[in-house]
């Protein structure tokens, strides 16, 4: 894709003679995959901050509903106006911001930042290659990614707010509400899908085709394996949610009722559109989807740690083909089991059985891959830094989420469950303390290669400790509500439910509803501890301690075989890979590690 | 230094990059169409009965369309041949025709949007309904003229193969109407996906066209400078012109024909 090869196919000599690309080109209209992945990362860990501050405030309004908000409360007052009317947060506001909450940490944050960043970053490297197969794509990649992020958070202040009907958008609720701020998720959605349509498609491409010589399939790191698999996964979950949008877009800007019923009401009233539309039908196309998207958040992650597990375990990843195969696996089922997040719309037992067995099928990669990474722990001589810690939280939450899951998988169970705080706990043990641990042990575990210096591993350590802890204090507690019945999306945290069911069955007990104090300071507690990791990640830039070498951890993939930080086309001369990906203490080596593109006999080169 | 296999195939997968690039592509626009096909069967299956027209769309321009598709998939083929025979002026002319061929269907496309939309079903206070065409509907006089018919009955209009009476031309006071809309997507659920699908795959023609149209006006300079690479973009363009077409051949059955 570059301009050379239209002019000079055949001069060598020429990308030698690179003039400087000015501010612009290197930085802002890069093609360097290297460039757009830090690109990604910034605005994705600019958009996880935004989208746990929401968060905080409604644990505010969940606790003391009715209350000014604290510290904000003039500030929402003002940008808001009525609808945060004394720093109050009004039940309006607080849908929109529940509603922002989920699509911006989906898919503003967390994929972005798993796919975009460390994807765009990483992958290139770690198979050998001196870019993204179609740079320029991936550039307009991320800026699809941006435009869409603007929009979504433009939204906010349009006349009535951003969209109000929970991330998942379910009509007809989504299309009566009267505000534009739907129309804006779906223009948003629109972008953010084309761009991770791009950005899967040129990560495919290039683990196919840009591969260094010798970098066989079964020689691919287990992280580039991953990144395949949820490329995949976007590549074709997605398409159909985004038909999912375009109809939504016709019923709110043409008037048609493609998601609406016959004989809907509105305000008491019928509604005056044709009818015959179904809202189930958007739940369809809406699941296919984000079932999938459960695994393109996870698999990353779970590449993330198991490099990380590897390395400071200095020995190979047991059962690294096993890896592979049940992340393809957990790829292919994922497709098949998205209706068990509808039980509740009366789809049949025959059906219901379908995606039960499924989803007990989908378990069993999901364990092989956290088998594999625990028993990978056994005999290793551990060292504990920053990273490792997290990747070693890692295995338990994520244990914790996968199978607080399993009762969710059941319709008998499910239809209690159901909308409850137990489904918020549990799919957020899988992704906040799950995936973004793997996040963040990432972020510890390649930062000296981006920069040049470690992050301060005592502050890491205060990081770790305090989102540990906080986490847990945060989503434990809502298992309980859950069970006790507690609803998901009540704007007063079920006080008024409560107090409505008071001596009945099905009332929350004073203990329950006390709970939602204590989530409260857990997501104060949760937000401090995140003070640190952001110091620390500008603070150590300049001031962290500078690695040694340009293999600071010992690693063997290829990205630690480069100079640091990478030189522009990531390697002087085209690596060759000789060896697998976990080398580590290997019998009668002399180092107790051996890097992918170190020959068997380095003293016999030719 | 070059990205490797952008022109050359990898000798392992046998492809350059932007063919699998295209056919990726190609796998998720499968999907797209894949969920909108799915949710006319949905839509189709589920609706109240008595409520799924049939025949409201017009056949003979449809085959016409159809047709027009088919002859620009041979032209598309041809010119990619034509390159690979060294044979430019004959590449030229091909592609020419594909191009022309893709903007008379968008224009067919147009003229039956644009029937669609001057088609009104206008419910009398009365209880019946006029159905036809808008002939004049001038917002300061008291009457409307639509060259159509009355029906009693919703249902009746249901049918469009069984057109019963004679189109005339009917003069409506103002006073008299209830309700009017046209057949535009509000009217119905086959209307409304309907438009759905049909704009959407026009937007792919009109992507696709402006592509093609790209690679052989300012774009053909490159066939002089590096030709084994501008044949490949044509192929590849190639790739999803005939997907797109495949579309239509879908499309056309499930929309005109049922």
């Amino acid at each position: 894709m570059h301009a050379t090869t239209q002019t000079m196919p055949h001069d060598p000599a020429h990308s030698a003679h690179h003039e400087a690309p000015g501010f612009w080109r290197s930085y802002i209209f890069s093609i360097d995959h290297k460039i757009i992945g830090i690109q990604y990362a910034i605005t994705a860990l600019a958009f996880l901050l935004f989208g746990f501050s929401l968060m905080a405030m409604m644990r505010w309004q969940i606790a003391h509903p009715g209350q000014s908000v604290p510290v904000v409360g003039p500030l929402l007052a003002t940008l808001f106006g009525d609808v945060a009317a004394k720093g109050v947060m009004s039940a309006d506001l607080y849908n929109t911001f529940g509603a922002m909450h989920g699509t911006i940490m989906v898919f503003l944050a967390v994929v972005p930042l798993l796919t975009g960043a460390f994807g765009n970053y990483l992958v290139p490297i770690q198979v050998g290659a001196c870019d993204m197969a179609f740079p320029r794509l991936n550039m307009l990649s991320y800026q699809f990614y941006f435009v869409g992020g603007i929009i979504m958070f433009s939204s906010f202040f349009i006349p009535g707010g951003a969209a109000q009907s929970g991330w998942t958008s379910y009509p007809p609720l989504s299309l009566i509400v009267p505000t534009d701020g739907q129309t804006y998720w779906l223009l948003g959605m629109v972008f953010l899908i084309t761009s991770s349509l791009l950005g899967s498609a040129n990560i495919i491409t290039t683990i196919i085709q840009l591969r260094a010589p010798g970098m066989t399939w079964l020689r691919l790191p287990f992280f580039t394996w991953a990144q395949f698999v949820a490329s995949f996964l976007l590549l074709l979950a997605f398409p159909p949610l985004e038909a999912a949008g375009v109809m939504q877009l016709m019923d709110k800007v043409t008037g048609s009722s493609l998601f609406l019923p016959t004989g809907l009401a509105v305000g008491g009233k019928v509604a005056e559109v044709a009818g015959g539309g179904s809202p189930v039908l958007w739940q369809h196309l809406f699941w296919f989807l984000a079932h999938p998207e459960v695994y393109v958040l996870i698999l990353p992650a779970l590449g993330i740690v198991a490099e990380v597990i590897a390395n400071n375990t200095r020995k190979p990843i047991w059962g690294y083909k096993s890896l592979v195969f049940a992340s393809l696996a957990l790829g292919f089922v994922s497709f098949i089991v998205w209706a068990h997040h509808m039980y509740l719309t009366g789809m049949g037992t025959t059906i219901a059985t379908f995606f039960q067995t499924t989803t007990m099928i989908i378990s069993i990669p999901s364990v092989i891959i956290l088998t594999c990474l625990l028993i990978s722990l056994w005999g290793g001589s551990i060292r504990f830094n920053t990273p490792m810690l997290f990747a070693l939280a890692f295995l338990p939450m994520f244990g914790i989420g996968g199978l607080t899951g399993l009762p969710l998988g059941f319709s008998a169970s499910d239809l209690h469950l159901h909308d409850t705080y137990y489904v918020i706990g549990h799919f957020h043990y899988v992704v906040a303390p799950g995936t973004i641990f793997g996040l963040f042990a990432g972020i510890y575990f390649w930062y000296p290669k981006l920069t040049g210096r470690f992050m301060n591993e005592f502050w890491g350590r205060v990081h770790f400790w305090g989102s540990l802890i906080f986490m847990n204090v945060v989503f434990m507690p809502m298992f309980a509500q859950g069970l006790a019945g507690m609803l998901r999306r009540m704007s007063d945290g079920g006080i008024n439910y409560s107090k409505a069911q008071v001596g009945l069955e099905g009332a929350l007990s004073p203990t329950i509803m006390e709970l939602n104090h204590v989530i409260l300071w857990g997501a104060v507690g949760l937000g401090l501890s995140q003070i640190p990791f952001i110091l620390n990640l500008f603070w150590s830039i300049k001031h962290g301690e500078k690695i040694p070498n340009d293999n600071p951890w010992d690693a063997t993939t290829l990205e630690w075989q480069t100079e640091t930080p990478p030189y522009v086309y990531n390697f002087r001369r085209e690596p060759i890979v000789y060896r697998g990906p976990y080398e580590y203490s290997v019998p009668g080596c002399d180092k107790d590690f051996l890097p992918q593109n170190q020959p068997d006999q380095p003293t016999s080169k030719p | 230094m070059d990205i490797p296999y952008t022109v050359k195939p990898r000798p392992d997968t046998g492809l350059y990059n932007a063919k699998i690039g295209m056919w990726l592509f190609l796998a998720s626009e499968v999907m797209l169409f894949g969920g909108l096909f799915s949710a006319y069967i949905f839509l189709r299956v589920g609706a109240p009965a008595g409520t799924w027209p049939h025949g409201w769309l017009n056949v003979t321009l449809g085959t016409i369309n159809t047709v027009i598709l088919a002859l620009s998939a041979i032209t598309t083929l041809l010119a990619w041949v034509a390159l690979k025979l060294n044979q430019f002026p004959r590449y030229k002319v091909f592609h020419a025709l594909t191009i022309l061929l893709a903007l008379t269907f968008l224009g067919i496309k147009s003229y039956e949007y644009r029937d669609k939309f001057l088609h009104f079903e206008v419910q009398l206070k009365d209880g019946r309904i006029a159905d036809g065409h808008m002939v004049e509907n001038k917002r300061d006089a008291d009457h409307i003229v639509l060259h159509g018919h009355y029906v009693e009955n919703r249902a009746e209009l249901m049918d469009g193969h069984t057109k019963g009476k004679e189109h005339t031309e009917l003069k409506i006071p103002r006073a008299d109407i209830k309700r009017m809309q046209n057949y535009g997507p509000a009217h119905n659920n086959f209307l409304g996906i309907y438009f759905c699908l049909t704009i959407l795959h026009a937007l792919h023609i009109l992507g696709g066209v402006l592509v093609i149209a790209y690679i052989w006006g300012p774009g053909s300079k490159m066939w002089f400078t590096d030709p084994e690479r501008y044949t490949n973009r044509v192929e590849v363009s190639g790739l999803f012109w005939h997907f797109v077409d495949l579309v239509w051949i879908f499309l056309f059955p499930v929309l005109y024909l049922t």
